[in-house]
């Protein structure tokens, strides 16, 4: 391909190509703190490139490809590049990833245990995990969880964290001197605008944490809390998993070993203070 | 080229230790593309290599280790669906080789369930696939109309909770091709395994491989069905069975395509061979991928395309076929 960079995102390295030189440019700055793929041998490719040769000048749009595609997926236009380099980073975890079990899910650390938050798109799960981040807490990442079935541990997948909508005007009062990408306008999902993970979060991707409570974060309702079953909580882990089916046993054995044990709750609210003051008391009665 | 890397690779296993990491790099897209990956994977086992691509390759074990008890559990599924109609069920290709415990089974990554029925008794195997929850996929009445005058399968069947598709044959190549294989005789050739379902013997698998790469389709895949081949020819090599196979051959019209088979096989996998010009074109579309998995060679593709339809139906059919798949906005890849 044209241009091409390389990075690795918690255990995963990718290699980008690209037909233009803007997405990699842009990839290349906001990715610059993280290292090359292990021994240069990336895990996944990811390419973005034009469906007709002449739509690399006119009206430029890409097309998302790599080692693992999705028949029909929409092009976007040149101007959200970064975007398609993420989306077809996050298509080739969702459907290529099969060494660990892929929870859709944001996680943060404190002393080596994991507090992880899943939920429908809107929950807010990236929102509060970002702003856990600005509050002390690393990042483990704001879209995927890594669960490996052997250890039981979590690794983290901290990649650019992706804001919607009003959550970008909140995250940008709250991360003092955070690097950003450019504001993308008109997306399939409204505005978004992509958050650098703080250099704590990047330089200690490489760490897993233990798994200590999970939340199910619903955002808009009044402010309300309630205990989540390990029945329960397996079966929504399941949906929230996009390689359940695809790890067949070891993925059945992964969940039911983690969510035997491990204290989960549904939390409504109605605003994100709210929401911190209850992750902090919830992460308090855990001791 | 890193589709005659592959090759090469998987001919001769050990040249791995001398890869960098762009030569891995380009090799794992490839194998990926052509999905011989988990093949690969078999290979290379136990040999000195940076521990991102064992990594890469582990995983890809894994998964062709979990497709093939998914591919067996899917052929079990037929198996009961099917059993009370009493009728011969010929398990093809990637689950045949696993169903049989064949070199040509390790690290296969095996995709829809493909099964043989005598063509009298397909309506019957229909309903019974139905009432046991399979169904169609394809909506679109002339491609279900189509297949079923033309083509030598059922439109495929998807089991709506599973969600695996099953492709159920009648025979081995469309009706609308010149060549018409002796159905009746492949499905009485049938070898049964253990639960009563059958396999082909060897040479009928090779025969049924050689017809499905050389005088049907594309050659799209055709790297996995020629390694398919020469897994085979491998393991049941020798004077007897290399009679046997002329035979087979002979018998269904498709020595040409066989012939062609092994020397492409000879070719890429083994000790060299005598290669015609139309085989070298051939050759040429097998190794098309470059480093990233991306196809290559458009024109050579797009000749394979035209040749594919120009086996499966006589011209004025052809004509009005493209015409109609054109009009519904269907374009060859590219």
């Amino acid at each position: 391909m044209r241009h091409s960079t390389q990075l690795r995102i918690g255990p995963v390295g990718f290699r980008v190509g690209s037909d233009w030189r803007a997405p990699v440019a842009l990839l290349d700055d906001l990715y610059r703190d993280y290292p090359p793929p292990q021994d240069d041998i990336p895990d996944f490719n990811v390419r973005l490139f034009a469906a007709r040769f002449w739509r690399r000048w006119l009206r430029p749009s890409v097309q998302i490809g790599g080692d693992f595609v999705i028949p029909d997926a929409a092009p976007l236009p040149l101007a959200q590049g970064l975007l398609a380099a993420e989306m077809a980073m996050n298509l080739q975890m969702a459907l290529g990833q099969r060494r660990y079990l892929l929870l859709h899910a944001s996680a943060v650390e404190r002393d080596g245990k994991a507090l992880l938050m899943t939920g429908e798109s809107g929950a807010g799960k990236s929102t509060l995990a970002a702003l856990l981040m600005t509050r002390g807490w690393r990042l483990l990442g704001d879209e995927f969880v890594l669960l490996d079935p052997a250890a039981g541990m979590v690794h983290g997948f901290p990649r650019l964290i992706s804001l919607k909508n009003e959550a970008i005007g909140v995250i940008e009062r709250e991360a003092k001197g955070g690097r950003w990408g450019p504001l993308l306008e008109g997306t399939p999902k409204g505005a978004i605008r992509h958050l650098v993970p703080d250099v704590r979060s990047i330089a200690a991707m490489e760490q897993p944490a233990t798994p200590a409570l999970v939340l199910f974060p619903s955002f808009g309702f009044e402010g309300a809390e309630r205990e989540v079953f390990p029945s329960e909580c397996f079966v929504r882990l399941t949906q929230a998993s996009t390689n359940y089916v695809t790890l067949g046993e070891a993925g059945f054995d992964a969940l039911t070993g983690l969510v035997r044990g491990l204290p989960a709750r549904a939390i409504d609210y109605p605003d994100t203070k709210t929401a911190i003051a209850t992750v902090e008391r919830l992460w308090g009665e855990l001791a | 080229m890193s589709g005659a890397l592959l090759a090469q690779m998987l001919r001769d296993p050990a040249s791995v230790e001398a890869l960098d990491a762009s030569g891995w790099t380009g090799l794992l897209a490839a194998a990926r593309a052509e999905q011989l990956i988990g093949t690969l994977a078999w290979r290379v086992e136990g040999l000195a290599m940076p521990e991102a691509a064992r990594r890469v390759l582990e995983d890809a074990r894994a998964t062709v280790e979990q497709g093939r008890l998914v591919a067996l559990w899917e052929a079990e599924m037929a198996r009961r669906a099917l059993a009370p109609a009493g009728m011969p069920v010929v398990l093809l290709k990637g689950t045949a080789f696993v169903a049989a415990g064949l070199s040509a089974g390790q690290g296969r990554q095996i995709g829809d369930l493909d099964i043989l029925v005598p063509r009298e008794r397909i309506e019957e195997a229909e309903a019974a696939l139905i009432a046991a929850g399979w169904e169609w996929v394809k909506p679109d009445p002339y491609d279900d109309d189509y297949y079923r005058r033309w083509m030598h399968e059922l439109p495929p069947l998807i089991h709506r909770e599973r969600d695996r598709m099953i492709d159920v044959h009648h025979t081995i190549l469309p009706l609308t091709a010149r060549i018409t294989p002796d159905a009746a005789a492949l499905i009485d050739s049938g070898v049964a395994l253990e639960n009563g379902l059958l396999v082909l013997p060897p040479e009928g698998m090779v025969v049924h491989a050689a017809a499905h790469l050389f005088a049907d389709g594309d050659l799209q895949g055709g790297l996995r069905n020629l390694w398919d081949i020469r897994c085979l020819t491998d393991e049941f090599g020798g004077t007897e069975f290399e009679l046997k196979l002329a035979a087979c051959a002979a018998l269904h019209g498709l020595t040409r395509e066989v012939e062609r088979a092994l020397r492409l096989s000879d070719h890429l996998f083994g000790e060299g061979a005598d290669l015609t010009l139309a085989d070298r074109l051939y050759v040429r579309r097998l190794l098309a991928r470059d480093g990233w998995g991306r196809p290559t060679r458009k024109l050579t593709e797009f000749a394979f395309y035209l040749r594919g339809h120009w086996l499966r139906m006589p011209p004025l059919m052809l004509l009005q076929h493209l015409w109609t798949k054109w009009r519904k906005g269907y374009r060859p890849a590219g």
